[in-house]
């Protein structure tokens, strides 16, 4: 009998510990899928966040490095000037990446460094338990914002793909989601395509992922979808914000 | 090649190439700077990496990355940035990789001053990042040694796989002296294949390596200190280096000084034994692991009535001195730490105090 659908190679078989209704395995699936694809598996290096995905390692079938809190754009930056031939990738959330580790990701895709970051933004602080984010929608309630994200108090969410889309080094940023079925291919598409120009040795790419968090946002998986779509879509733009080719 | 002139800087960065260490990652820091400039234009003549990171803390992950993808790496900084890329010395203590930082030391706390200091002692020896690590630290007292001291970190690292510090005060960092180079190492880093993230394909087993410092588990974390602890008392049985000096007298009174400050020492006991005044001096080459035998049998020799450690910095390396005379006579200090190195006289006339 023909196998018509099976894991990707580069997925661990083993179930995850990511809540219900959480899109981290989603993204953990299109990553894989595109790894095991463009047949580089044997050649990546991933590096984990700290961070709901801290256990990613857990999940994927190929060499990885665990990074600190942010500080895996500067990881991947030793991995690849030491070791151009491999292929690297960051997997980080919106605290660990649009806050501690704000320093390191725009350094390293000012310096045009080669290698890919997968942004899961979910507006919130997954693992510690649901605090405010730099990424968190204005008003939203969040155990350290309780009343609701004051903008006088903490300014607007910062949306990391416009603000990397603004440096001058050429570079792939683009902004996707998997909250619903109809996003999922284009949000492949866009991951293949950041590993493709890291193939090539072309530039930094950067694919920001919207995504939910039902349990600290205090939802069902059903409503998180609904809500992301209405308060982050709209803010949160889809789409290609910089290519090499439109630098 | 015979003796050149150079600066400890420029030196401390040759010798690094000469290591096979062909990967640099650094921030700009006063004294120390002129090993990234070196760097800069030397690194691409040997087809080696050179970048200028963003932060201290930033290089200190460029070096975790590269040396957990199995590459020879290392930086220079001075206290401040030490301090910084001490978060990642931490996570690459943990892990478990290989690296060297070399910390030419200025005057602290906070941005202190720009001139010679051994204020990070204990740092270095003792608290560097969180959890239960430990550096192997070498102190040179001259170029030469520290050039030496380059080319044996990278192996005493890879044979650990533990960071490893060179920790020289501004003035060697600083200073002219003639130097002569060691031939390359020839060592390669050895056994990468069984931890580093080289790529699958890149091995022979096709099993997939980890590196990593998160342990969730109570049991495995404590097991992972273990194997750290394990690899310090093994530094303590094979890595202690230290120089006796004058030793052989009949010496009333013993020095215990490294770095510069242990060359002023040399001085200053040379001049006192003119006087007819004996006095012995240790010096530990590595201050981890500490030379705790030598000063222990040097200050329990018959007749040795006192210790006195001399250092740049406020009474820091005492701890480890009266550890390890254990009693057997009173241990006091000298020293300055604002940036001005202490002369023969003056170490002279602490002596004269004593005995």
């Amino acid at each position: 009998m023909a196998k018509l659908f099976s894991k990707p190679e580069a997925l661990a078989d083993q179930p995850t510990h990511y809540c219900p209704g959480c899109t981290h395995g989603v993204i953990h699936r299109l990553v894989a899928e595109v790894i095991d694809e463009l047949g580089i598996r044997g050649r990546t290096v991933g590096i984990a966040p700290v961070g709901c995905a801290v256990l990613a390692y857990n999940y994927f079938t190929f060499d990885f490095q665990e990074a600190a809190h942010g500080r895996a754009p500067a990881m991947a930056t030793g991995i690849k000037r030491v070791r151009p031939d491999l292929i690297v990738f960051t997997y980080q959330g919106d605290g660990d990446l649009a806050s501690i580790g704000m320093g390191e990701i725009v350094h390293a895709a000012n310096r045009g460094e080669k290698f890919t970051t997968i942004f899961v933004n979910n507006a919130i602080y997954g693992m510690t338990g649901g605090q405010m984010a730099p990424t968190t929608m204005p008003g939203q309630r969040t155990t350290t914002s309780p009343f609701g994200r004051d903008t006088e108090e903490s300014g607007m969410p910062v949306r990391i793909a416009e603000l990397l889309a603004s440096l001058a080094t050429p570079g792939y940023i683009s902004r996707q989601t998997v909250i619903k079925p109809k996003y999922i291919k284009k949000a492949k598409q866009a991951i293949k395509r950041a590993f493709t120009y890291q193939m090539e040795g072309k530039c930094f790419s950067l694919v920001e992922v919207v995504s939910t968090c039902p349990t600290n946002w205090g939802l069902t998986p059903v409503e998180a979808v609904k809500w992301a779509e209405e308060n982050m879509l709209p803010y949160y733009r889809l789409g290609d914000f910089k290519t090499p080719e439109n630098n | 090649m015979g003796k050149v002139l150079m600066k400890g800087n420029e030196a401390i960065a040759e010798a690094a190439i000469r290591a096979g260490c062909l990967n640099y990652f650094a921030y700009p820091i006063t004294p120390q700077s002129e090993v990234a400039e070196y760097l800069s234009r030397r690194m691409p003549e040997v087809g080696g990496v050179f970048l200028q990171g963003e932060s201290e803390v930033a290089v200190s992950y460029m070096i975790f990355g590269a040396a957990a993808a199995g590459a020879r790496v290392f930086t220079t900084s001075s206290s401040p940035g030490i301090s910084l890329m001490s978060e990642g010395i931490s996570y690459i203590i943990g892990a478990q990789c290989p690296a060297v930082f070399v910390n030419i030391m200025r005057g602290g706390p906070g941005l202190g001053g720009i001139l010679p200091s051994q204020a990070d002692y204990n740092q270095a020896t003792k608290g560097i990042g969180h959890g239960d690590g430990r550096l192997l630290v070498l102190a040179p007292a001259s170029v030469q040694e520290a050039v030496e001291m380059v080319m044996t970190a990278f192996p005493l690292a890879e044979k650990y796989r533990n960071p490893v510090m060179v920790l020289g005060d501004g003035l060697i960092g600083q200073m002219m002296e003639p130097v002569e180079f060691p031939d390359h190492l020839k060592t390669e880093p050895s056994n990468k294949d069984d931890w580093a993230t080289t790529g699958m394909d890149n091995r022979k087993s096709n099993k997939r390596n980890l590196v990593r410092s998160l342990y969730l588990d109570p049991v495995q974390l404590n097991e992972n200190n273990l194997i750290l602890k394990r690899k310090y008392e093994q530094m303590k049985k094979e890595e202690v280096r230290f120089e006796a000096y004058h030793t052989d007298s009949r010496y009333k009174l013993l020095i215990v000084s490294y770095g510069t400050m242990s060359r002023v020492c040399k001085t200053a006991i040379d001049m006192l034994a003119e006087e007819g005044i004996e006095v012995g001096l240790i010096r530990p080459l590595t201050v981890f692991p500490f030379p705790e035998e030598a000063v222990f049998e040097a200050a329990a020799r018959e007749g040795c009535k006192a210790v006195l450690s001399v250092e740049m910095s406020m009474g820091q390396m005492i701890e480890d001195i009266e550890r390890s005379v254990r009693g057997a006579c009173p241990v006091h200090w000298y020293g300055k730490c604002g940036g001005e190195v202490p002369t023969p006289e003056e170490v002279i006339e602490a002596v004269k105090q004593l005995i």
